[in-house]
């Protein structure tokens, strides 16, 4: 992969493939291989352009695998079990996304289930789907592009890991009142969590793209 | 490091941009287009040199957003029943509950989820959007960063609301203790929301030509 700088303002022989743009600040550079490991930053705002790693692409599709399998455990599991004064209650985390289906509160119940489960995963399914095939070795699925796309505009929405936080400032808050067991599903969500965060560094979106054209048209 | 910018050390010249170069790029890919092409042929996303209407956009989530925002503090986030007696909680009372408690700790993570961010994030939106019409005193790489920091912790406004969920799921022992959401969770998650479609309709380019023009 490439990058690096082209500012001698000589616009009109500019080769337009040989050419990167700063997604953040418009900056143009020239595009030359970036070695593996290596961070190609914009040299202007020194935002990172490209950082490709070895093995990416199999580790990322490892991971987000992983995840998916992850999320399943996280939301059929029992999640919590509490007791207080005799009673007990467990709940799932559908039981919390079902918790504010009562009258007006009932479109935050979707909006929960979206932010903390749907959104995530159709963000690992997208990922799988853009970049399985491509790790052993064939042609981009078809409609791969707007895939990732998609993957990439669900980033900021997947909260799966604001919920883990918000579980914990909960647990803290009926401390006092109850006794509070975690379920396996609160850990499957922590490992979920965890294993989304390391697939979303390996990740360098300029380079799935580079390879993404690439692939499509060999 | 692939990239230097040795020939824009001291700025002797400006730096050339797509836009400057005549060019439009695409700001999900960064691959560079001839000047009117709509669509960019690696990723398929509408190409615009600038995002249209950046501002409008971003004004118009901030107004809706710190709109959302009031009703969310004014009314109950969480109503819980013990014994037949209702309490309700604000934003700033539940917090207020968790120091009484002795939880100072998790009373800091839920203020800051849900008023320091939210308040800093209306202020931070305001201030780039009107920086980069005007001259401001802080300097570009500065403002970038703020943008990024915006961008990077507004979603962890959520916190509060999620907390809220699993109160409801988990407390609900019918008579002796059951939480309820109140009206407030909704306009919050509505708040938070609203502000994150402004700093995602912010184009960060524009940060750059602001910066681009005070030099010229």
């Amino acid at each position: 992969m490439q990058v690096a700088l082209a500012d001698d303002g000589q616009t009109e022989h500019l080769d337009l493939e040989g050419l990167i743009a700063c997604p953040v600040c418009d900056a143009l550079h020239n595009l030359h291989p970036v070695p593996v490991g290596e961070i190609a930053r914009c040299h202007r705002c020194h935002s990172t352009l490209m950082a490709p790693r070895a093995s990416a692409m199999t580790q990322i599709v490892m991971l987000a695998a992983s995840a998916l399998i992850l999320m399943v455990a996280a939301v059929f599991f029992p999640f919590l079990d509490l007791s207080a004064a005799g009673f007990s209650q467990e709940s799932s985390v559908i039981d919390a996304i079902t918790a504010f289906s009562d009258g007006l509160l009932f479109p935050l119940s979707f909006a929960v289930a979206a932010l903390i489960v749907v959104l995530p995963a159709i963000r690992l399914a997208a990922i799988l789907y853009v970049l399985g095939p491509m790790m052993i070795g064939e042609r981009p699925a078809r409609h791969a592009i707007p895939a990732f796309r998609l993957a990439e505009a669900l980033k900021p929405w997947s909260m799966a890991e604001i919920f883990v936080v918000g579980v914990a400032v909960a647990l803290v808050k009926i401390g006092g009142m109850a006794q509070v067991h975690v379920g396996p599903a609160f850990w499957a969500f922590v490992a979920l969590v965890v294993i989304t965060a390391l697939k979303d560094t390996f990740m360098c979106r300029l380079t799935v793209w580079k390879t993404l054209e690439e692939r499509s048209q060999s | 490091m692939q990239v230097d910018g040795l020939e824009n050390t001291g700025r002797a010249q400006p730096i050339l941009t797509a836009r400057r170069a005549g060019l439009v790029a695409c700001s999900v890919c960064g691959k560079v287009h001839a000047a009117g092409s709509d669509r960019c042929r690696r990723c398929h996303a509408p190409l615009h040199s600038r995002a249209p209407a950046s501002l409008q956009r971003v004004w118009a989530w901030w107004l809706a957003g710190l709109v959302a925002y009031i009703p969310a503090n004014i009314y109950p986030m969480l109503r819980t029943a013990t014994f037949g007696h209702e309490t309700k909680n604000t934003i700033v009372g539940g917090v207020i509950e968790l120091m009484q408690h002795g939880s100072y700790f998790v009373a800091g993570v839920v203020f800051s989820a849900s008023v320091m961010i939210p308040v800093g994030k209306f202020i931070a939106i305001a201030y780039l959007a009107i920086s980069v019409r005007y001259v401001s005193a802080l300097r570009v790489h500065t403002r970038q960063h703020l943008y990024e920091v915006v961008e990077f912790i507004g979603r962890w406004s959520m916190i509060d609301v999620f907390v809220v969920a699993i109160l409801s799921a988990l407390v609900q022992f019918k008579f002796v203790a059951s939480v309820h959401p109140g009206v407030a969770a909704v306009s919050f998650a509505l708040s938070v929301a609203f502000t994150m479609l402004s700093a995602q309709s912010f184009d960060s380019r524009l940060i750059w030509d602001a910066d681009e023009e005070d030099q010229e």
